[in-house]
């Protein structure tokens, strides 16, 4: 859900109300020059970027610029991605420390040597220039550190809640947020890892279950343009990791023989099972991945393309039943949002817990 | 294929970011809530067990009243039974002593009333004979006061003594 389509849609309705033959000259010209493309339109909102693009006035973009930091051959570069000047095609240079990078398709391109512009082939990838590491705080990493923000609001003045009262009680924030705090230690922690040894991943849990469904919620809000952390592959990818590295690392000797010598099936099968459940060590990770990227990228996806019908059919009858359907689909998205936190978590701790599973006779 | 390949930039900052996440919730608030949260739980339970001790004390309180109550009210049988019991043995003996007494004193009484009759008897007996002697004396002076009545008598003595 963006804003620049809320806005277009919004600009719509109010042109049309003033002038139905204005409306259609204007639209005319701004898809003479410029045809809709609700691929591009939507890819460009569910993926990262390197300036904070709000609406367009007068097809002029507004946007917070954002940090743009490379680690490259010489070292650490920093500037701004006003430098670029809105420019995402590779066609304006940004000369900083005697290196020149242009921006295209999101991506940042060092120049290479003497090189003036970017020189492309056939299949409009740059000959010319490479990749240096890109470091940027883009619009993700941004909204990211947003949501961390709240995050820590909202917890750090929980538990100074309970810390200055005597009784313990919880009240004010803490009624809202200990219900799920008990919800994760109660529904997920305890009976997927035991009794005996949840208490040590209850820090973990708590802290993707509430970053996910945070983000998740947070790439659901118009006004902050389709930041779309939570449906970023690596974002997931990360948290994916993170899972994978404390499971082996908790795997206990019951876990290990479970992998390499299935106990309690004849040895043929012992070998057969073994490179499964080598597999199936790293697809749990990688389903983590996928899962929580490909929901909420699809909802994305759906909303926007509800949206996008309009623009396609270059008619605003159809706006009411985009408007209809996208908002049933943002509905569920709101509940998406929570599951998908919820999924994550308890699979999580299902791994956790099959790690650390004593052998039982 | 953009989409589904993770930039390197997004992965580091948010596993810098996660991490950092995660170091600070951990010490400054999951700690202090889930201490809190385990707290009241602990409390509750503590609660719950000494009200259950307590229900339980109270039980055997009342269990205990109950049984002294009990032995309190069979000892005051007991002991009712035995004082009954020693009233009956005390009138029993009192009555025995009071009749032995009087068994006694009666028995005294007909010895001494015994002893002073054939006291009384005895000294009735010698007033009797002195009486008698005196009186006989008497007679017999007059008797004897003259010569004819003398005679009368030694003659009827004979004749008696002839009779015999």
């Amino acid at each position: 859900m963006t804003l620049s389509t809320f806005k277009n849609l919004l600009f719509s309705i109010l042109f049309v109300s003033a002038s139905v033959a204005g409306y259609a000259s204007e639209d005319k010209e701004t898809t003479d020059d410029k045809e809709f493309n609700a691929k591009e339109m939507i890819l460009h909102h569910v993926k990262d970027a390197h300036e904070f693009h709000i609406i367009d006035v007068n097809e002029k973009p507004i946007s917070i610029p954002l940090p743009i930091i490379l680690w490259t051959d010489n070292g650490l570069t920093t500037f701004m991605s006003s430098a670029f000047h809105h420019d995402d095609s590779g066609h304006h240079v940004v000369e900083k420390n005697g290196m020149k990078f242009v921006k295209l398709h999101e991506k940042i391109y060092q120049l290479n040597g003497d090189a003036n512009e970017v020189v492309f082939d056939e299949e409009h990838h740059p000959t010319n220039a490479s990749m240096p590491i890109d470091l940027s705080i883009t619009r993700n990493v941004f909204m990211m550190w947003v949501s961390v923000a709240v995050l820590l609001l909202i917890f750090l003045t929980t538990a100074k809640r309970y810390r200055k009262s005597d009784d313990k009680l919880p009240t004010g924030i803490a009624g809202f947020v200990e219900p799920l705090v008990v919800f994760v230690r109660d529904e997920i922690a305890r009976p997927m890892i035991g009794e005996h040894k949840y208490k040590k991943y209850m820090p973990y849990l708590l802290t993707i279950f509430f970053f996910i469904w945070i983000n998740n919620i947070f790439g659901l809000i118009p006004i902050i343009n389709g930041a779309n952390v939570s449906g970023n592959i690596a974002f997931t990818c990360t948290l994916a990791v993170f899972t994978f590295i404390i499971t082996t690392f908790s795997g206990n000797k019951n876990y290990w023989k479970h992998i390499f010598w299935m106990p309690g099936v004849p040895v043929p099968m012992k070998i057969f099972l073994m490179p499964i459940e080598i597999i199936g060590m790293f697809v749990k990770p990688i389903s983590l991945m996928i899962r929580l990227f490909a929901n909420i990228t699809a909802g994305h996806v759906i909303i926007l393309a509800l949206m996008s019908l309009i623009f396609v059919f270059k008619s605003v009858a159809i706006a009411p039943v985009s408007v209809a359907f996208s908002l049933f689909i943002t509905v569920i998205e709101i509940i998406v949002t929570a599951i998908q936190a919820y999924i994550f978590t308890i699979l999580s701790a299902l791994y956790f817990g099959m790690a650390t599973e004593e052998e039982h006779h | 294929m953009d989409l589904i390949t993770p930039g390197f930039g997004l992965v580091f900052w948010t596993a810098i970011t996660f991490l950092c996440l995660l170091f600070i919730l951990r010490k400054f608030a999951w700690k202090p809530i889930l201490g809190a949260v385990e707290d009241r739980e602990e409390g509750i339970k503590s609660a719950l067990a000494s009200a259950e001790n307590a229900r339980k004390e109270m039980q055997n309180l009342k269990a205990d009243n109950e049984r002294i109550l009990n032995e309190a009210r069979a000892e005051r049988e007991v002991m009712l039974k035995d004082a009954r019991d020693i009233k009956a043995k005390m009138i029993a003996d009192a009555k025995g002593e009071a009749q032995a007494q009087a068994a006694k004193m009666i028995e005294q009484a007909q010895t001494a009333i015994e002893s002073e009759k054939k006291a009384a008897m005895a000294e009735l007996r010698n007033q009797v004979a002195s009486l008698s002697v005196d009186i006989a004396e008497k007679v017999v002076r007059e008797e004897l006061s003259n010569k004819d009545k003398q005679l009368k008598l030694v003659e009827s003595m004979l004749s008696e003594a002839t009779l015999n």
